[in-house]
C-alpha cells in the first residue's frame, strides 16, 4: 500500500512538472509583465512542431530538440512582441484576450497547413525509454527526467529573477516603469527579453509534452487550461508559486484518479475553487 | 417544432423543385462533417475517402454529375449538424446528406433526413443506434458492438484468457465498448475482475493504469479515442511492465493505428486488437486502395475514417445506378438494402432489415515485420452483423 502511494505521489509529481514547464512561461509573462497572453499554448505547440522537425527531418537528438525548441519559440516570440504585443501593452484586458486568442486560431490553422490534422509522435532516445526498477517499484524514466527538468527550470529561474542584475532590472520595470526608465533602464528592451523567456519555456514544455500527451494542431488550445488553472492557482508572478501549485495539482490529479476515479479528472477543478476560495490572488499571489 | 418544420419542408419542397427544374442533370450530394476543431483529422481522411473514390470512378453516375456540398461542424455539434442539414436541403436542394464521424452529430441530423424523404449515408459514426432513427439512414462505416462483441466472445475461446479488466474512455463510444465486449467475454465464460472509465479528454493515465496493476488480471481491454491518447496509455502500461505476454493487452484498432505504434516502440508488440480494417491486409484490393490513397494524400496511410467514406460513395454511385439517376430518398434506400461489395476492407454488405452494415471483423497483434511494427491478423471472424439492433425489438 505504501508502495502504491509512493507510485501515486511520484506520478503526480511528474505530471505536475509537466503542467509546470508548459505554465511557467505563461506566469512569467502574465505575472511579471501583466500581459494577459492567452497565446501561450500556441507558442508552446511551436515548440512542439520544432522538436518534431529537428528530430524528424533533420535527424537529430531529442536533447538537442529542446534547446532548439527553446530558442525556435523564444525568437518567434520576440519577433512577435515586437510587431504586435507591444502595442496591446497599455491597452485593456479585454483587448489583450481578444487579441492573443485570435492568434491561437492563426496559430492552429498554420499548423494544420504546415503539419496537416495527423497526430505526430516523437522520437525519443533509448536511454528515456522504460522504467527502472527501485526498491521493487517501477519509476518510467522519461517521468524522472521530466521532474529534473522541471527542478532545473525552477532553479536557473528564480536565480536569474531574484539574484542577478538583469532580474532586478526585470522587477524594477515591472513595478514602475517611468521611474525604472528614468534611473536607465532599458524598459523597452526587458521587456522583449521577458516576453522572450516567457515564450521559450513555453517551447520547451511543448516538446516535452509530446511524449506525454502528443501533438497536434489542437494542442495550444487543449492545454490553455490546465495551464491557467497552474497560473492562478499558484499566484501571478510567483515562479515558486507556479511550482508548488503544479505538484499540487499534478497529485491531486494522479491521486484522485488513483482513490476515487469516480472523480475522474473533476477533482483538478475542485481544488482549484478552493484554492482560490481560501485564497483568491493563490497560493503565492502578491497582487 | 411541427410548425416550423412543415414551414421548412414547403419551403423545402418549393425549392428543390425549382432547383430540380433548372440543373435536371446533378445530384447534389451534402456532407456535413467537422473539418475543424478537435475532430478535424477524422474529417480530414474521412473526405480523403471521399475525393480518392470520386477521382477514381469519375463524377457521372447514370447520365447525371455528382456534385459535393461541404458542410463544417466545427466538432461534436449536434444542433450546427442539425442546422446545417436543413440549410443544405433547404437552400443548397441537395439530393443525399452523407458524411457524420460523430454520433451525435448523426443524431440530430436523423430528422431532418426522415422529415425531407433524403437518404442518409452515415460513413463514420459508429454507436448501434444511429441507423435506427431514421428509415433513410443508411451505415457503411463500423458499429463499435460489432467488432467488441465478437472481439470478447473470441478472446476467451480463442485467446485463452479468463479474465479480463476494462479500462474505457468515458463518454458513449466507450461505455458501448465496454458493454460488448465484456458482453462477448462474460456469455463465453471469461469474468471481468474490475472495470473503470477514464476522461475523454485525458491527459495522462498513470494512476489508471496503476489501479489495473494492482489488480493484476490476465489481461486488460482498453478503448480510447483516436489520436495522442493510445501512444500515451500504451506508454503507461509499459513502463509498469504490463506488457503481453505476461498481461495480454486488447483494444478496438484504434489503439495501435500507425502513428500510435511509432510513437509506443517496442512496447506495442503482443497488442491484440479488433478492427474492420487493417490497413497492411494483403489483398490486391486493399494495396491498390493504400498506394492509391497514399500518392493522393502525401503518403499518409487511409484509416478507418478514409474506408468509411470511400464505401459510403460507392454505396451512394451504385445505388444512384441501380434506381437509374432516382434521386427520390425511398428509392435510393430500397436500392442501397442488401447491397453487397467487394471493398478494400473486405466483402461487406448492407443488412436490408436494418440498413446496416455486415462485414468481417479481423483479429490482429502487433508483430514486427521487415523491421517495422504492424498489425497483423491472426483471425478473421466472417459476415458479422451488429449484435445490438433487434434485441430491443
Amino acid at each position: 500500500m505504501t508502495g502504491n502511494l509512493l507510485i501515486v505521489l511520484f506520478d503526480g509529481l511528474a505530471f505536475g512538472m509537466l503542467l509546470f514547464v508548459l505554465s511557467v512561461g505563461l506566469s512569467v509573462t502574465l505575472g511579471l509583465m501583466n500581459f494577459v497572453n492567452l497565446g501561450h499554448g500556441a507558442f508552446g505547440m511551436l515548440g512542439g512542431y520544432v522538436a518534431l522537425v529537428v528530430t524528424r527531418e533533420a535527424g537529430l537528438s531529442f536533447f538537442l530538440a529542446l534547446p532548439a525548441a527553446f530558442v525556435g519559440a523564444a525568437v518567434v516570440g520576440i519577433a512577435c512582441e515586437r510587431t504586435l504585443f507591444r502595442r496591446l501593452y497599455r491597452s485593456g484586458e479585454l483587448n489583450q484576450v481578444l487579441f492573443t486568442v485570435g492568434l491561437v486560431f492563426v496559430a492552429t490553422a498554420i499548423a494544420t497547413f504546415l503539419f496537416g490534422t495527423g497526430q505526430q509522435p516523437i522520437q525519443i532516445p533509448d536511454v528515456l525509454r522504460g522504467s527502472v526498477e527501485i526498491g521493487g517499484l517501477r519509476f518510467g524514466i522519461y517521468r524522472i527526467f521530466l521532474i529534473v527538468v522541471a527542478l532545473a527550470v525552477t532553479a536557473a529561474l528564480i536565480f536569474g529573477l531574484e539574484f542577478t542584475r538583469f532580474g532586478a532590472s526585470v522587477r524594477a520595470a515591472v513595478d514602475n516603469q517611468r521611474v525604472a526608465q528614468g534611473l536607465g533602464i532599458d524598459v523597452d528592451t526587458i521587456f522583449a527579453i521577458t516576453f522572450a523567456l516567457g515564450c521559450g519555456l513555453a517551447g520547451l514544455g511543448g516538446a516535452l509534452a509530446i511524449e506525454i500527451v502528443g501533438l497536434d494542431p489542437t494542442f495550444a488550445f487543449h492545454y490553455l487550461i490546465y495551464v491557467l488553472i497552474v497560473v492562478a492557482v499558484g499566484g501571478l508572478g510567483s515562479i515558486g508559486g507556479s511550482f508548488l501549485a503544479a505538484a499540487l495539482l499534478g497529485i491531486a490529479d494522479v491521486g484522485g484518479k488513483y482513490f476515487v476515479p469516480e472523480l475522474g479528472s473533476f477533482l483538478i477543478y475542485l481544488l482549484m475553487v478552493g484554492v482560490l476560495f481560501w485564497r483568491p490572488l493563490g497560493l503565492f499571489g502578491k497582487r | 417544432m411541427p410548425t416550423k418544420s412543415t414551414l421548412a419542408l414547403a419551403i423545402a419542397a418549393g425549392l428543390t423543385w425549382s432547383a430540380g427544374a433548372q440543373a435536371q442533370e446533378t445530384v447534389k450530394v451534402g456532407v456535413i462533417l467537422p473539418y475543424s476543431g478537435p475532430f478535424a483529422d477524422a474529417a480530414n481522411q474521412l473526405d480523403a475517402g471521399i475525393k480518392l473514390y470520386m477521382q477514381q470512378n469519375g463524377d457521372m453516375v447514370a447520365g447525371k454529375k455528382i456534385e459535393i456540398v461541404r458542410k463544417d461542424t466545427g466538432g461534436p455539434a449536434p444542433d450546427v449538424a442539425k442546422r446545417l442539414a436543413q440549410e443544405l436541403v433547404v437552400r443548397d436542394g441537395v439530393d443525399i446528406i452523407a458524411g457524420f464521424a460523430l454520433t451525435p452529430e448523426a443524431l440530430g441530423a436523423a430528422d431532418v433526413a426522415t422529415q425531407a424523404k433524403k437518404l442518409m449515408v452515415v460513413m463514420n459514426a459508429a454507436t448501434s443506434v444511429v441507423t435506427e432513427k431514421s428509415p433513410y439512414i443508411v451505415r457503411t462505416s463500423v458499429t463499435i458492438p460489432q467488432v467488441n462483441y465478437a472481439f470478447g466472445k473470441w478472446a476467451f475461446e480463442k485467446g485463452g484468457v479468463k479474465q479480463a479488466y476494462t479500462l474505457v474512455a468515458d463518454y458513449g463510444p466507450g461505455h458501448d465498448a465496454e458493454k460488448s465486449f465484456a458482453k462477448g467475454f462474460t456469455e463465453a465464460g471469461g469474468t471481468i475482475v474490475g472495470a473503470d472509465k477514464t476522461p475523454v479528454a485525458n491527459p495522462d493515465f498513470s494512476a489508471f493504469v496503476q489501479r489495473v496493476k494492482d489488480a493484476s488480471p490476465e489481461a486488460v481491454y482498453i478503448f480510447v479515442p483516436g489520436g495522442g491518447q493510445p501512444a500515451a496509455i500504451g506508454k503507461a502500461l509499459s513502463e509498469r511492465g504490463l506488457t503481453p505476454p505476461a498481461t495480454r493487452i486488447f483494444g478496438q484498432g484504434e489503439l495501435t493505428h500507425p502513428e500510435a505504434l511509432e510513437s509506443m516502440g517496442g512496447n506495442a508488440r503482443g497488442i491484440v486488437t479488433t478492427f474492420h480494417y487493417t490497413l497492411e491486409r494483403e489483398e490486391p484490393l486493399n494495396n491498390a486502395f493504400v498506394a492509391a490513397y497514399r500518392e493522393a494524400n502525401n503518403s499518409r496511410s487511409p484509416d478507418l475514417f478514409s474506408i468509411g467514406g470511400y464505401d459510403g460513395m460507392h454505396l451512394i454511385y451504385e445505388a444512384l445506378r441501380k434506381t437509374n439517376g432516382d434521386t427520390s430518398g425511398d428509392a435510393l434506400v430500397e436500392a442501397a438494402k442488401g447491397m453487397a461489395w467487394d471493398s478494400p476492407r473486405g466483402p461487406i454488405s448492407i443488412d436490408p432489415e436494418t440498413r446496416d452494415i455486415v462485414q468481417n471483423v479481423y483479429i490482429r497483434e502487433v508483430q514486427e515485420v521487415g523491421g517495422k511494427l504492424q498489425n497483423v491478423i491472426i483471425d478473421t471472424i466472417e459476415n458479422v452483423k451488429d449484435p445490438l439492433h433487434g434485441a430491443s425489438n
